[in-house]
């Protein structure tokens, strides 16, 4: 009897003494979203539906377009503030965080494709790789870029500038962009739609296997309804 | 690739705007330092030449003339004035001359000046001998130390004066100068003159004018050979002879009597006094006018620099939104973005003061060689003036000031409506 007292009175401790270790208990799931509802100014709210995805796995989000996916998509990315509902990325919430710390987290363990890219102008292939290390506060590392590129394809196009690139390959190295800092999330939108079939399917497989491989989650917003199949786990979006 | 680096290269992407800002911005400050440069040895070099005369004594004509002649030895004497009419300024015991230095000109040595003077002229100018002794006989001569240099002469050195003030073919030939003293630099119009007594002068002239009387004339002087160069006595003998000018220290400076003594020779005699403080204000102020229209004209330069700069920078922020937006993306806070404008701002100042600077001192240097040749005046490019730190700081500002309003820009980006917007 005084035992089980003690160790309850232990348990309830706990959170006070290690905060970090009861949020990761509370919420297995490296991503979570709950009640989420954005307005844009002087339109109508959107309500998007809670979804999560665990370590390594991948999400599909899906809807056509004006449905709110980019905007969902930002939100969970730290750009858009989070208006109503929570965020939750391996136990922290977004919304707790405002600036600097938030561009920091953001840099740090978000990786995000968009549909699209743009690179800094003035710096080479390579050199934009490196600058997405560099601007989340980690150490230049050229060995891991230069290995993501070899891995995307585009490895031979290092050090050309990215406007001189087609567009397809633009694509790769913007997926090298936003995986080289080993992010817990990774956020796709319209990743596939400017592919044919082939790439759509390389591209697929090596963000799956990098997702795996980094115990990584991997949430792609796409209305291409190829990938439909492709994916098991799909929310879909509509509008109301 | 920390902010520098980025800041770098962003810079260079667009190379014909990094050249048309840094020229433009290099052209203000240029023109700016090379002022600075050109006024303050100007300053320097009539100040230091001011040598504490108080008063200039020579023959009525332009009283600035005078003292451009007489003082910086870069213009033609007003004429020429006898022993006779200066005699009152030479004696000795004057109540309130402390020093009266006579000067003949007339003669020159491959345009470099010959001077016949006492030895209180030297001590003027704080001069010391390097080498040798000062002249005792006539012909004898003791030279500056940029005549030394540039005409090769050293001690025991034999050569043949021209007639006048520059050079030209007219050379006396049958008098031969020797060196016997060379002075130490001493950054003042001494070191390009020819130093030797008075008479020797006037035996030079006696040889040209009057060749008939060579003998009796060298006699003549003979006599006068061995005084001791520091007194006007015997000057005082040769009452028909001429000078140029006589150099006046006064005893007290603010005395009542000196201060009206000037005015009492223009009124009373046939000889002109100048004050030296006074025409060489008088010629500032001249120049001066000249020098703030420039000064004026580099400032705008600048200004119109920096503002291309601004609307450079202002331009290219528009197209630049999409990757100011993808840095913020990838974790940079909002004040890097400020800084890294900022930067950019300031390199493209920093590029173009460098411009400037060089611009500015080669400009000088490129100058002084054709002062050097007009004026045996000696001015420096290679100089560097604590004034020009306050150029260096107002550039870096005006960097600053040019790139703050896009650095704002780029720091207010807003990630999503720059990346929704198609």
């Amino acid at each position: 009897m005084y035992n089980i007292v003690f160790t309850g009175f232990l348990f309830d401790c706990l959170p006070l003494i290690f905060p970090e270790i009861i949020k990761i208990h509370y919420f297995c799931s490296m991503i979570q979203t709950k009640n989420l509802v954005y307005s844009y100014s002087g339109s109508e709210s959107i309500h998007f539906p809670d979804i999560h995805c665990d370590a390594g796995e991948i999400l599909l989000v899906l809807g056509s377009s004006g449905v709110g996916k980019t905007t969902l998509l930002h939100l969970l990315g730290g750009i858009l503030k989070i208006q109503q509902g929570s965020v939750c990325i391996d136990g922290t919430e977004l919304s707790s965080l405002s600036g600097a710390v938030a561009d920091h987290f953001r840099g740090q363990h978000i990786g995000i494709v968009f549909q699209q890219n743009h690179f800094v102008e003035a710096l080479n292939v390579l050199e934009n790789v490196i600058l997405a290390q560099n601007l989340a506060g980690k150490k230049t590392d050229k060995k891991k870029a230069m290995a993501l590129l070899e891995q995307l394809n585009v490895g031979h196009k290092y050090g050309k500038y990215v406007r001189h690139l087609s567009q397809g390959e633009k694509q790769r190295v913007a997926i090298a962009r936003a995986l080289v800092n080993d992010p817990k999330l990774v956020l796709a939108d319209e990743l596939t739609s400017a592919l044919d079939d082939e790439n759509c399917n390389e591209v697929l497989n090596l963000l799956e296997n990098h997702a795996r491989d980094t115990a990584s989650a991997l949430i792609v917003v796409t209305h291409d309804t190829r990938l439909k199949d492709k994916i098991d786990r799909k929310v879909i979006l509509e509008s109301k | 690739m920390n902010v520098l680096k980025l800041a770098v290269k962003n810079i260079i992407k667009n190379p014909l705007n990094l050249l048309m800002s840094t020229i433009l911005f290099g052209l203000g400050v240029g023109l700016i330092s090379f002022l600075l440069l050109f006024n303050t040895q100007l300053r320097e070099k009539f100040d230091k030449n001011l040598a504490d005369i108080d008063l200039v004594v020579g023959a009525k004509g332009s009283p600035l003339q005078m003292i451009l002649c007489n003082m910086y030895h870069i213009d033609n004497p007003t004429g020429n004035i006898s022993v006779k009419d200066a005699a009152p300024l030479l004696r000795d015991g004057h109540p309130l001359i402390k020093k009266a230095i006579p000067l003949s000109l007339g003669d020159n040595y491959k345009s470099y000046r010959i001077v016949g003077t006492n030895y209180d002229f030297m001590s003027l100018y704080d001069g010391q001998l390097s080498s040798g002794k000062l002249w005792e006989n006539d012909l004898e001569v003791v030279i500056g130390s940029t005549v030394a240099a540039e005409t090769g002469l050293k001690l025991g050195d034999t050569f043949e004066s021209s007639h006048g003030l520059i050079s030209d073919d007219h050379v006396h030939e049958d008098v031969v100068f020797v060196v016997t003293g060379i002075i130490y630099g001493t950054g003042s119009v001494l070191d390009q003159l020819i130093l030797t007594n008075t008479s020797s002068i006037w035996k030079v002239h006696a040889h040209h004018e009057d060749h008939e009387d060579h003998d009796a004339d060298e006699h003549h002087h003979h006599d006068h050979d061995h005084h001791h160069d520091n007194s006007n006595a015997h000057l005082l003998h040769h009452a028909d002879e001429q000078i140029t000018s006589v150099l006046i220290q006064f005893k007290n400076k603010t005395n009542f009597q000196a201060l009206n003594f000037g005015r009492n020779i223009n009124e009373n005699t046939d000889l002109q006094a100048a004050s030296p403080a006074i025409e060489i204000n008088r010629l500032y102020s001249m120049i001066g006018i000249g020098a703030d229209i420039l000064r004026g004209l580099a400032l705008l330069i600048a200004a119109v620099s920096a503002l291309f700069v601004f609307i450079m920078m202002f331009k290219s922020m528009r197209e630049r939104k999409y990757e100011l937006a993808i840095m913020r993306v990838l974790g940079a806070r909002r004040a890097k973005l400020f800084l890294l404008i900022i930067t950019e701002g300031v390199l493209l100042a920093l590029i173009g003061l460098i411009i400037g600077l060089i611009l500015g001192h080669a400009g000088m240097e490129i100058v002084s060689k054709y002062l050097k040749e007009d004026f045996r005046y000696v001015f420096s490019g290679l100089r560097w003036l604590p004034e020009e730190g306050f150029i260096v700081i107002a550039s870096l500002i005006l960097g600053v000031i040019a790139a703050i309003i896009p650095a704002i820009q780029a720091a207010r980006t807003d990630i999503n409506k720059t990346l929704t917007r198609k």
